[in-house]
């Protein structure tokens, strides 16, 4: 299992989704994704896009401006 | 056993589109959705920007109907390829700088590509015939088909039975009779096939969900493409016509005011690219300044930020300039008053 980090700061709604659906796709299933934003959108977004693919929130977290969404691959 | 045939249906994440993924869903074929950023989609953008839109709960529509409908979607970053659909539109612009034909004719070709990378067999849209002044018109229905490439493999569910029919008809594929017949620009079908399919929240932006069709917003990308001499762009200078009070008092620069904290926020990532203004003396807003200005610009410009601050009527306001390398001066200034400030500065 590897955990990769994504620098999605400063991205506003879509691009944040866009950016962890292709970063995904370089992954394997169990491998997990940190992706940091700073749009506010990206705790309903990524969740949803997670949800509609098959792929695992193991944590959502927002402070000083910033929100930091932890999945994990699955099988999509 | 006959196969099970599989399309991709354009998802703007308004009810239109939402409905005829619906209904092709019904008839038992497979459906994902598809969904192109352009760098112009309003989904999202001012509302995470700015502090007064936080309490409204945001969502991305298009990912919110995929999964009401239970499907997947794709979400296809056309930023690059759709400049040029922007700056050589074919068919033209609407009413603002919005390229609604081209832009329908780009995006079924993209869906085209896409079905045939991906084995599906057509495309659906939410089109409605006399919906929309521009791109969809019974007049230009057959152009979208046709110069986008898909041809008869684009269906329109809504208004199929206005249409001739599409190969997914013909093949039994779907049935004819279970589509729809809705033209107009009125709501009503709309509002009561989605009661029937138990559809009780959806979104019905009154513009369309792109930004282009919007007055102001145009009015800045004009101004953009005048003063730069050219009409190429990068993703950043759209983005920050989204954000802001614009100024130009002179063509060779202008001034982007953040009107509260979030925009304040949001331009503070875009200090290092930009001059950049703020109050010392008093509290204000943060002011990008865009362009080349000369020293005695700077002057106004600074004026100009003192009238954006609470200092807005005292003697002297100091003012903080950084400069592209970095540098950092103070500039004390009268702030401007307000008759001394054109409106045709405002863009």
């Amino acid at each position: 299992m590897t955990i990769e980090t994504l620098n999605a700061r400063r991205l506003l709604c879509p691009l944040p989704v866009i950016r962890t659906q292709d970063k995904v796709k370089q992954l394997k299933i169990g491998d997990r994704l940190e992706v940091i934003c700073t749009d506010p959108g990206v705790m309903q977004d990524i969740p949803t896009w997670c949800r509609i693919n098959g792929h695992k929130v193991l944590e959502a977290t927002a402070g000083n401006h910033e929100y930091t969404i932890l999945l994990e691959v699955g099988s999509s | 056993m006959s196969k099970q045939r599989k399309a991709i249906a354009l998802i703007s994440g308004g009810l239109d589109s939402m409905l005829a993924a619906k209904t092709i869903m019904e008839q038992g074929i497979h459906v994902e959705g598809i969904n192109f950023f352009t760098g112009f989609c309003v989904e999202g953008h001012t509302h995470a920007i700015r502090e007064k839109d936080k309490a409204k709960p945001k969502r991305n529509n298009s990912l919110w109907v995929a999964e009401q409908l239970g499907m997947k979607l794709h979400i296809v970053d056309v930023i690059e390829e759709y400049k040029n659909v922007l700056i050589n539109p074919k068919h033209g612009y609407g009413a603002h700088m919005n390229p609604c034909l081209d832009c329908k004719i780009f995006m079924v070709n993209k869906a085209k590509q896409w079905i045939v990378e991906n084995d599906f067999d057509f495309i659906i849209t939410g089109e409605v015939i006399g919906q929309r002044p521009m791109s969809q018109r019974k007049a230009t229905m057959p152009i979208v088909a046709k110069e986008s490439g898909a041809d008869d493999l684009l269906l329109r569910p809504l208004c199929a039975k206005n249409l001739p029919a599409t190969l997914p008809e013909r093949e039994g594929w779907v049935d004819r009779e279970k589509l729809h017949d809705i033209t107009g620009r009125s709501r009503k079908p709309q509002i009561a096939m989605a009661e029937q399919f138990g559809f009780d929240d959806y979104s019905q932006p009154a513009g369309g969900c792109c930004f282009l069709t919007d007055k102001s917003y145009s009015a800045k990308l004009v101004d953009l493409w005048k003063s730069q001499g050219h009409k190429e762009y990068q993703l950043d200078d759209v983005m920050l016509l989204k954000v802001g009070r614009h100024i130009r008092p002179q063509p060779n620069f202008k001034l982007i005011v953040a009107r509260e904290e979030g925009e304040g926020r949001f331009l503070q990532g875009y200090k290092n690219e930009f001059i950049s203004m703020i109050s010392l003396s008093h509290r204000g807003p943060l002011v990008l300044i865009d362009g080349t200005p000369s020293a005695e610009d700077l002057y106004l410009a600074a004026q100009i930020t003192a009238r954006f601050g609470q200092g807005r009527e005292a003697e002297q306001v100091d003012i903080d300039v950084t400069m592209l390398d970095g540098s950092e001066r103070t500039l004390q200034v009268k702030p401007i008053r307000d008759e001394d400030m054109p409106k045709a500065w405002y863009v």
